[in-house]
């Protein structure tokens, strides 16, 4: 594809999100403003309102509506999305699975934030970490080029395995930050986003059918299992999507990035923005002939334990970042790295367990350098916690 | 119900097809028995079931799919002529 000047916008991460929406053209969007996604919906609605999409919005009165009505309108077989955080998906919660359990591929744009309390409106991981067992598919994206892009991957596979995903951007560092990217041309937009042609829908007079019965002792195991098996087809169809999103936009996507990790001693694993902090301090790092790496996490859920555990079996110590806190537990993306080696390597390389940025706390590149400083010793065994005061 | 979980209907969306589909009727606890002599046919039980799985056989008796009946027992207390009485499920 030749690239065009016009084709490259300067947007903040909720823009990008909105000018993916804007070329998916989605036929429903049920939402509620929360900060800090409403930059998403409130460019999506001014896009709507000047003619530029059809998309039919809803205003409804809380998130657990925006949830339930974008249930109802994919289960009628139109093309749903919305859009939330933090408190917002608390509430939604409810019908997260429901959606998920009822196999609606419904596309959530999620600015990441802190969960209360205390209160607190700035980026963390803690309300996508806390719905990751209700079955969406998610995504995590470094900056505003990620996000437009994921918001197209997310959709194909989401529709491809019959399950809702989730593209998750970290609220103010990339949902208000204005960074440059490149967008689709509007017949490849089109062309790779498709239409929509749900298999089961409720306007389907001809073929009727219920959503949502009740499934008790003798079949609700059953649904369950099933929901697993689609969530595993999803981990190689995300390839698949993405090979075929490199084809068209030139951008190819993995389940995750390496960045200078190959010989790599010491690696840090991240999710988000911090990834762009970690590259900057592992260029300085390198320059000064140290061995160090980053994997910088896109696929969450499902999780790419094994392809996970090849990439980082060379390094002789990982710290794994988590924007997160798991009370009484381990940090969430720390447990599954640990998973990952151990079970498909059986490895004994030591992983550290780091907690950072809660309720936007800032994290510099030299927090990353000292992490990699403290990845020369033995193991810490213990979680550390980068920047608390 | 299908012995398999490859087998049922994907997301518990229920199709027209009562082999694959999850019933409500299995886990009916009360059975209402319809008394076809003193059934008059006048489609109360009809208009009110919830689960709408009353329909009426040829002679326009009142006639209940057990698949989808869940027991409730509205069906017997509107009925007129007492025709339908709620036993235990066996």
């Amino acid at each position: 594809m030749t690239i065009e000047k016009d084709k490259n916008l300067a947007l903040t991460g909720g823009a990008a999100a909105a000018e993916a929406l804007k070329q998916i053209n989605p036929d429903v969007m049920p939402v509620y403003p929360i900060t800090p996604q409403t930059p998403i919906i409130e460019t999506y609605a001014k896009m709507v309102a000047d003619g530029e999409a059809d998309t039919e919005i809803i205003h409804v009165e809380s998130e657990h509506s925006a949830m339930s009505a974008a249930m109802g309108a994919e289960a009628a077989g139109a093309r749903t999305v919305t859009a939330s955080s933090s408190q917002g998906i608390m509430l939604m919660a409810e019908i997260l699975p429901i959606v998920s359990g009822s196999r609606l591929p419904v596309l959530m744009l999620v600015s990441a934030r802190a969960i209360s309390g205390p209160i607190n409106i700035h980026g963390d991981h803690e309300d996508v970490m806390a719905v990751r067992d209700l079955g969406w598919i998610q995504i995590f994206s470094e900056n505003a080029q990620e996000v437009y892009d994921n918001s197209f991957i997310a959709l194909r596979l989401a529709e491809k395995v019959r399950l809702p995903a989730m593209v998750i951007m970290d609220g103010f560092q990339t949902s208000h930050s204005v960074e440059n990217l490149e967008i689709l041309d509007l017949p490849h937009a089109k062309d790779f986003s498709g239409e929509y042609k749900p298999k089961k829908y409720l306007l389907d007079t001809e073929n009727p059918v219920s959503f949502g019965p009740v499934a008790l002792q003798n079949s609700f195991f059953e649904f369950k299992r099933q929901e697993e098996e689609a969530m595993s087809e999803a981990l190689p169809e995300y390839k698949n999507v993405c090979d075929g999103y490199a084809k068209m936009s030139g951008r190819q996507y993995d389940y995750f990035e390496t960045y200078r990790l190959e010989d790599a001693e010491r690696a840090v694993v991240v999710a988000g923005s911090t990834a762009g902090t970690a590259k900057v301090a592992i260029d300085e790092l390198r320059e000064k002939g140290e061995k160090v790496g980053l994997l910088k996490i896109k696929l969450f859920r499902p999780f790419p334990y094994a392809q996970i555990a090849e990439a980082l079996k060379s390094a002789k110590n990982i710290a794994v970042l988590d924007r997160t806190i798991s009370f009484g537990s381990v940090a969430p993306l720390y447990g599954e790295i640990v998973n990952s080696l151990f079970s498909n390597l059986n490895s004994q390389i030591p992983i550290q367990s780091y907690i950072y940025g809660l309720g936007g706390r800032e994290i510099f590149k030299e927090d990353l350098k000292k992490v990699f400083d403290e990845l020369r010793n033995e193991t810490h065994n213990k979680i550390n916690y980068i920047g608390l005061k | 119900m299908a012995e398999n979980w490859k087998e049922i209907e994907e997301g518990a969306v229920i199709k027209h097809d009562i082999k694959k589909s999850p019933r409500t009727g299995d886990w009916r606890y009360m059975k209402p028995e319809v008394n076809k002599e003193s059934c008059i046919g006048c489609g109360q039980c009809f208009s009110l079931c919830p689960e709408a799985c009353i329909d009426y056989d040829e002679n326009r008796k009142a006639d209940i799919d057990y698949n989808f009946c869940k027991g409730c027992g509205v069906c017997a207390t509107v009925c007129p002529k007492k025709s339908i009485k709620m036993g235990k499920n066996t």
